[in-house]
């Protein structure tokens, strides 16, 4: 048995008394009106959060949450139960709800859950921040707010918080599998206002990733303020950004949002099982220019999307999604995998256990080319530059997208030049990919602070990626001509 | 709801109670339970039965001017005295803050929490089986209205019954019970070169007699999605806007991000100085009322307690009130105005509840007629807007209008401009003011934005 899958179940043992008994007569239950599959989803979830505002610790937060969600599988349709209390009843009122999708009178089903022993730790946390004294965390939110101001003079005013999750799950299934993972998850976020000649301007940022204190020794609270009111005295100097169709060059990193976003997405498995995807049909088809090769990596140690085993029990991987511009494959969870008669590749994610399971991305990445990224910039006679966004949206079944550029820069004769302010990218995923001239040679994982929205479920993702050249998108701006 | 011995009341004053006993000078808990259920069919079968009950509950404590915030489910008796305690000794971290405490006492609700609709007999009753039968019917609707119309994401319909249940350690305790039930559906049709065009629809309410029918649901998104096919980019040029209702709720939204109180004392919203200031059209009206009966933002009181009350935001133009819970108001001398938010986790924070613009006296057809070439839009995308400066700058979607009439779809441009600008420039509002679950709006017209294409 893998450490993980041992700590979990002693967790839940301990406080609940959940064993493989249990485990084994919850799953019969879950079955016994026919059912052809079920999972038990057991999750328990400490978060803290310490928000400062303007020099002082405004509110501390807790939250602890626990339960099990229970899902049964009939052919193609699926019944969900959940619930928070985790005696032996309620549990198994609550497979007896799910089991009902099966519709079939009812009849136990004998299930053996055994301990399975899973793949990798890809977070390996000596001591979880969520074990931390307050008081260390709180000194971090101190240091940021010290650097924020002593940045420039403009700066008016430091909003931060230092978040830390750390979530026990267990996975237990019909098929046997029965894994364990304990996820730890930090974050750290400081907004910075800055006010000159009656103008203001507020910038956030933030980083994090499945890691412990050791992380603020690597990347300093100090560096993410120093960066905050960087963005934010340069809007102070912002233009108005370009309106019209232009190159863009994607800085390194951050960048990754526009391919999860635009590619990403369309590529999940449930979108192509109902042919409602742009990519829906397409593996083997060029879908791209042959520079661009996009994997989903759940195993980028510490990484804000890595996973050990995703919420289906399943070792996550390095998946290849487009390889020299060419449709591989898509990102699978259990459902899927049977439509398409694959295996499943470590993507079935919740946003906990009241939730249900779809394919969704870990870490998506676009790989490195040739070019240096001088020479992307060089190639430009008038363009943007975007190194840092709020967010974006995309329309999966068309590929349509819109980004919010917080930090981008006008490209003038192959230089960069004057700060921009309030541009919006706005294209067509499948398009914008074919249109990919050059890709740079310096591949950057983004610092961990993206959240990703399918559905109405939130799941911590990471993306990456070198400098890109874009030949044309819309770039959405007020300033015409 | 959840079953309880002890009922939910008793357990919101226990843990307050429990709080006090800790050390806590003060604290109120935000109690929520409800049984919920889902499906969701496609092309006819369903795809997913989800039936579940919750129950959850945010303790806030202040320990001498210091504020912290737990949330458990475990509602055992025990489990709230370790919730007690917790948050009192997680409190000593904070500072104190002179604004930090509950709401005035004077602003508590008093009254009854029964009076506003907000509970239907008829959603609680309705079984797993008639919700897909609904749900089958809204996408049969789709597919039947418009042969092209080739596939679905699927028709979903929920349903909730709840119970909000708050007390505090001034001695008020309140709690009401509420229903809620929507149904939606999206499908596509099929463009040239492959490319999908895709629409949705929905009706969201607290009755079930307030639901549009399930066929008409089906019916406007298969023509909101055929309305799209051959839908193409327009070149960059400054011209007028017209948000049809559904999209010009989201300009009221991005109104309430700025008329935000905790936004005021972060000095983080463009409106911070400008207070009583002609800041719209003087054909711009806009109310915030969670008073308002049967709504699905409609409560008795806040999340602190505070009585629900009609708070006009800009009249005539002018914007007059920014919306505050009891510390955002304190911060800036303000009254709180019952607009505390309240999830089990976290704190209040000051924010909208029943938001509408009121009706003009243009008919839509006139707003559109009025326009010899501009945009009108159907679609929004990103959330590009700054709440600090009023920049705004989305992706959209819709028709491009051509002497007065709808003449193409159009589809990747973007528009731009500054929302007090773009406010300032209404100059049609029209007479079709629609309800979308807690926001309401009628058409809008802006006679001129930036429009970013080929």
């Amino acid at each position: 048995m893998s450490d993980s899958t041992s700590e979990a179940l002693g967790f839940f043992n301990d406080r609940y008394a959940i064993d493989p008994a249990v485990l084994s007569s919850l799953l019969g239950t879950a079955l016994s009106r026919g059912g052809d599959f079920a999972e038990l989803f057991f999750e328990s979830a400490t978060v803290n959060s310490i928000a400062w505002e303007d020099q002082r610790v405004r509110s501390a937060n807790r939250n602890v949450t626990q339960g099990v969600g229970i899902r049964v599988v009939k052919g193609d349709a699926i019944g969900y139960a959940y619930t928070e209390s985790l005696d032996i009843d309620a549990m198994r009122r609550a497979a007896g709800t799910a089991s009902r999708i099966g519709r079939a009178a009812e009849r136990p089903v004998p299930v053996n859950a055994t301990p399975y022993i899973a793949g990798g730790n890809y977070y390996p946390v000596g001591e979880p921040l969520t074990y931390a004294p307050p008081a260390d965390k709180v000194a971090l939110l101190e240091r940021a707010d010290r650097a924020a101001r002593a940045f420039d003079t403009s700066v008016s005013r430091v909003d931060a918080s230092v978040a830390d999750e750390l979530k026990h799950v267990l996975v237990a299934r019909s098929d046997g599998r029965f894994v364990g993972d304990i996820q730890p998850l930090i974050r750290i976020n400081v907004g910075v206002l800055s006010e000159r000649d009656g103008q203001r301007q507020t910038a956030r940022t933030g980083g994090g990733g499945r890691f412990g204190m050791d992380y603020f020794e690597r990347i300093t609270p100090e560096e993410h303020a120093r960066e905050a009111a960087r963005q934010s005295v340069l809007q102070l100097e912002a233009v108005d950004a370009p309106a019209g169709t232009l190159p863009v060059v994607l800085a390194a990193g951050d960048s990754g949002v526009l391919l999860h976003e635009a590619v990403g997405h369309g590529l999940e498995a449930d979108f192509n099982r109902k042919g409602t995807s742009n990519y829906s049909g397409r593996v083997g088809d060029g879908v791209a220019s042959p520079l661009v090769t996009v994997v989903d990596d759940g195993t980028i140690s510490g990484s804000r999307g890595s996973l050990n085993v995703d919420d289906e029990g399943n070792e996550t991987t390095r998946n290849v999604l487009i390889e020299g511009g060419r449709l591989r494959g898509y990102l699978q969870d259990e459902i899927s995998a049977r439509h398409f008669g694959v295996t499943p590749t470590g993507s079935g994610r919740r946003e906990n256990f009241k939730h249900y399971i779809m394919p969704r991305m870990t870490n998506t990445l676009m790989l490195p080319g040739e070019s240096t990224k001088d020479e992307i910039i060089r190639s430009v006679d008038r363009g943007i530059y975007c190194v840092s966004y709020s967010g974006g949206q995309v329309n999966i079944s068309n590929g349509d997208f819109v980004f919010s550029v917080t930090e981008a820069y006008m490209i003038e004769n192959g230089k960069i030049t004057a700060p921009v302010k309030n541009a919006m990218i706005i294209g067509n995923g499948p398009d914008a990919m074919t249109k990919v001239t050059r890709v740079g040679n310096d591949f950057e994982l983004s610092d961990g602070r993206w959240m990703c929205g399918k559905d109405g479920q939130s799941v911590p993702v990471g993306v990456g990626m070198p400098t890109v050249l874009i030949s044309g998108l819309t770039v959405g701006g007020t300033r015409v001509g | 709801m959840a079953e309880s011995i002890t009922s939910n009341l008793d357990l919101a004053r226990l843990a307050v109670d429990a709080a006090r006993r800790a050390g806590a000078d003060a604290a109120d808990a935000y109690l929520a339970a409800f049984d919920e259920s889902e499906v969701t069919v496609r092309k006819g079968a369903t795809d997913r039965v989800i039936e579940a009950g919750s129950h959850g509950m945010g303790l806030r404590v202040f320990v001498a001017g210091r504020t912290a915030v737990c949330s458990t489910t475990d509602l055992r008796p025990e489990a709230l005295e370790t919730l007690a305690r917790d948050a009192v000794a997680l409190a000593r971290i904070s500072e104190p803050d002179e604004f930090a405490g509950l709401p005035d006492p004077a602003d508590l609700f008093r009254g009854r929490a029964d009076t506003l609709q907000l509970f239907d007999e008829a959603v609680e009753g309705l079984s797993t089986d008639q919700m897909i039968e609904l749900a089958v019917a809204c996408e049969d609707a789709a597919f039947s209205s418009d042969s092209r119309i080739t596939n679905s994401d699927g028709a979903s319909m929920s349903k909730r019954s709840s119970e909000v249940v708050l007390a505090n350690s001034a001695g008020f305790v309140g709690s009401y019970p509420a229903t809620s039930v929507s149904l939606m559906v999206e499908v596509m049709a099929d463009d040239v070169e492959g490319k999908k065009r895709n629409a949705y629809w929905y009706t969201s309410e607290r009755s079930l007699h307030r639901l549009t029918d399930a066929a008409e649901v089906g019916r406007i998104a298969a023509r909101r999605a055929v309305a799209q096919l051959g839908a193409r980019k327009t070149g960059t040029t400054q011209a007028p806007v017209i948000f049809e209702p559904v999209m010009a709720t989201s300009l009221l939204g991005h109104l309430a991000a700025c008329a935000n109180g905790a936004a005021l004392y972060r000095r983080s919203t463009f409106l911070a100085d400008r207070l009583g200031e002609q800041v719209a059209s003087p054909i711009v009206t806009i109310i915030d009322d969670p008073s308002e009966p049967g709504r699905r933002g409609s409560r008795p009181f806040d999340g602190e307690g505070v009585g629900s009350r009609r708070t006009p935001l800009v009249e005539g133009g002018r914007f007059i009130a920014f919306l505050f819970d009891s510390y955002s108001g304190r911060q800036t001398g303000n009254r709180a105005t019952g607009s505390a938010a309240r999830g089990v986790e976290g704190g209040p924070s000051p924010s909208a509840s029943n938001l509408s613009m009121l009706a003009g006296d243009t008919p839509t057809a006139e707003i559109v007629a009025g326009v010899t070439s501009g945009l009108y839009v159907t679609n929004l995308m990103g959330q590009g807007f700054n709440p600090t400066t009023g920049d705004y700058s989305r992706g959209a979607a819709g028709f491009w209008i051509e002497n007065g009439k709808l003449a193409y779809p159009v589809t990747e441009v973007n528009i731009s401009g500054r929302l007090d600008a773009m406010l300032a420039n209404i100059d049609a509002v029209g007479d079709d003011h629609t309800w979308f679950g807690g926001v309401a709006a009628p058409t809008v017209r802006v006679r001129e934005m930036t429009i970013s294409g080929l």
